[in-house]
């Protein structure tokens, strides 16, 4: 069963304008600065002095000036950009105990991935996360989101060497991500966010990703806000079964897919809050603030506006800089707006939008 | 007495250093992959590397020497994708897996190409005396099910082009002791009653341009019974198995219930993995295959990695091939003890 929490009143800023809410996050990666991809670059380069203490530098200025990208641009939540994290799966892969890497793999013409073999058990030595979370939360004003692979993405976009399936690798990882959470938590970390892009991939272990979030909610209070991120994937597929996730909320892209299957989410009854995709990372148009309230009012087909969240599709990071910044400041006027339109009464919720011809 | 053959589907991992030197040279867009008119510094780089994978097979051990297929940006699709005729569009899955190709679109006659022809002289030339070349081709329901049609408006047309245009391809190659046709699609989308019907004359249509051993080699899994039954129908000398997938007691079905051919080619090592078998576990798949058809003793097994082995690091794909070698030659030790 979906959590029964309501832990979204805490992210409502004091200030906050309307007497609707709907928060407004990103899912987690922003466009590096182009200086920080030199500085990783540098600090490889035998012959110059720039060093590992000097990297940790440059990458604390990323992750504040990236942090307060998100806080100007207005959203009430903000991550760091992920601008520590290489890639998403051999960030965690790195740090969690017995994997290894053998060398990069093709993923599709020159494109390559350096995928991590699972080559012993798996077990949980340093804190992955928690430093990272630390240092933004203490430059931010805002609330924190921390946005972490999750168990199933981890296994199965790795070799798998050591069990004897994927499944029991699986649920190895999800108890490592629960110690993780935990220490977060400890840490002040109030809004967590698993991605699961693997699971759109192979919807059929719908289940399996089910287990492991049984695994990683274990003992982490309510008033935790827990997220799960899927993308790009046949939601018809794991809907209705992810109803039963424990999960406070729910997190897909359909904007680059026009809201083809936002259908599916309404039959039968969505039990999850919705965060929805509301500008497509795909395209580096900045989508207008009209064009993007039309976006949100998709979402009140499935969710009432104290259920609805308000996000990108996915991460930002292949985006030019400025066009991430403008997506987010139009995404976040046009949330305000139709927060004061449904405060006016000005929006049908039984019909958010005109029906289609 | 059986002979063991260690060989490989082909399609290898880029050497890491060719990765990055390609990469570089071709850029990473779409747009700038293998449309099969490169030249300059790009073919001389593939040159350069295509001996690097040949010599590597060769100081393996292996008994077929394979080109290594390293231009092959879009895998099996790639005869298709350097046509003429045909535009490379959007970026697709390649079947299960987290890989893309390029979507060929046939918008004209699949005529002659030559392309995989070129490759094979120009491995021909790296061959050493005794060194037997083995061609590798998607086979003609798999590049028939990987393409797009915007031409032939008919699939069963479009299937029977597909073939012919292999065929094509093959009677043009130098000479090679075997062609090794790669069907994963006869798994991942078994064909309908028509292809079906159509399958063996397909097949065939590419099988008999070449004097060589024709293997049809087929993985992600068993065949389906009918679609191995029309398989069989096929004059080929031999089919190919995955052994490592799960369900290889339905190919081993298969094989009680309809029969094989003489010959037979087995997945034995996990191209997908980057777990080593030993030479040893190697041995044990094929005696444990042996052991389950009593009925018949075959002329001569090939051993390869299951699937095509692009999908591995190249270290560790390096091992298999000097496990599968060394599982090719157990037999043969054990003889002359």
């Amino acid at each position: 069963m979906s959590r029964p929490a309501d832990n979204r009143a805490q992210f409502r800023p004091e200030d906050h304008p309307n007497d609707h809410f709907l928060l407004t996050t990103v899912v987690g990666s922003y466009p590096k600065p182009k200086w920080l991809n030199r500085a990783d670059e540098l600090v490889d380069d035998e012959e110059s002095k720039f060093d590992e203490d000097d990297l940790k530098e440059a990458h604390d200025d990323a992750a504040r000036v990236i942090t307060h990208e998100h806080e100007r641009c207005g959203l009430d939540t903000v991550v760091d950009g992920e601008v520590r994290r290489n890639e998403m799966v051999e960030f965690f892969a790195d740090r969690i105990d017995g994997y290894e890497f053998n060398g990069p793999v093709k993923v599709w013409g020159h494109n390559y991935f350096d995928k991590p073999s699972v080559s012993a058990e798996v077990s949980y030595d340093e804190p992955w996360l928690v430093e990272e979370f630390e240092f933004t939360d203490s430059v931010a004003t805002h609330p924190v989101k921390v946005p972490i692979t999750g168990p199933y993405t981890l296994g199965n976009w790795a070799f798998n060497e050591a069990y004897d399936t994927e499944e029991e690798l699986v649920y190895e990882l999800a108890d490592l991500v629960n110690i993780e959470v935990e220490r977060l938590v400890e840490a002040g970390a109030k809004y967590i966010q698993i991605d699961e892009p693997a699971l759109a991939t192979t919807p059929d272990d719908h289940a399996i990703v089910g287990e492991a979030l049984d695994r990683i909610v274990s003992g982490i209070p309510e008033e935790v806000r827990i997220g799960l991120h899927v993308c790009y994937g046949d939601y018809s597929r794991i809907y209705p079964e992810l109803n039963d996730y424990p999960i406070d909320e729910f997190d897909i892209e359909l904007c680059n897919g026009g809201y083809e299957q936002i259908d599916v989410l309404t039959e039968p009854e969505f039990v999850p809050d919705l965060a929805l995709g509301v500008v497509d990372v795909h395209t580096a148009e900045v989508e207008t603030v009209e064009e993007i309230k039309e976006n949100i009012k998709q979402g009140l087909k499935v969710v009432p506006p104290e259920r609805l969240t308000i996000s990108p599709d996915c991460g930002l990071k292949l985006l030019p800089r400025d066009v991430a910044y403008g997506k987010m400041e139009n995404m976040v006027q046009a949330t305000r707006e139709v927060e004061a339109e449904l405060d006016a009464g000005e929006i049908d919720l039984d019909e958010p939008l005109p029906l289609a011809e | 007495m059986t002979e063991r053959v260690a060989t490989t589907p082909g399609l290898f991992p880029l050497p890491d250093r060719a990765k990055q030197q390609l990469s570089d040279l071709k850029g990473h867009q779409k747009g700038d992959l293998i449309s099969g008119s490169e030249g300059g510094q790009i073919a001389a780089a593939y040159e350069e590397y295509r001996g690097e994978v040949i010599a590597e097979q060769q100081s393996t051990g292996l008994d077929r020497i394979v080109e290594g297929q390293l231009r092959w940006d879009d895998m099996l699709a790639h005869p298709l994708t350097t046509h003429d005729n045909v535009s490379a569009k959007g970026i697709v899955r390649y079947y299960d897996n987290n890989n893309f190709y390029r979507d060929p679109v046939v918008e004209g006659d699949l005529t002659f190409s030559g392309d995989v022809a070129g490759e094979l002289d120009a491995a021909t030339a790296l061959l050493e005396e005794g060194d037997a070349l083995q061609a590798t081709l998607p086979g003609p329901y798999s590049l028939f099910d990987l393409a797009t049609d915007e031409h032939y408006g008919d699939d069963a047309e479009f299937f029977e082009a597909v073939a012919e245009f292999l065929g094509g391809e093959v009677e043009a190659f130098p000479d090679h002791e075997t062609l090794f046709l790669l069907e994963p699609s006869l798994v991942e989308n078994a064909p309908d009653e028509d292809h079906q019907e159509q399958l063996a004359e397909a097949v065939d249509a590419v099988a008999s341009e070449t004097d060589a051993d024709v293997v049809v080699h087929t993985y992600f899994g068993a065949l389906d019974e009918k679609t191995y039954a029309h398989l069989m129908d096929a004059d080929v000398e031999a089919l190919g198995f995955d052994l490592v997938a799960g369900d290889r007691e339905d190919t081993l079905s298969n094989i009680t219930e309809f029969g094989t051919k003489d010959a037979a080619a087995l997945g034995i090592a996990d191209g997908q993995n980057t777990l080593v078998e030993s030479a040893e576990t190697l041995d044990e798949r094929v005696a444990w295959f042996e052991d389950q058809i009593p009925v018949q003793e075959f002329d001569r097994l090939y051993l390869s990695t299951n699937t095509e082995p692009f999908y591995l690091p190249v270290n560790k794909h390096r091992e298999k091939l000097a496990a599968i070698a060394a599982a090719a030659n157990t037999d043969e030790e054990e003889v002359t003890a």
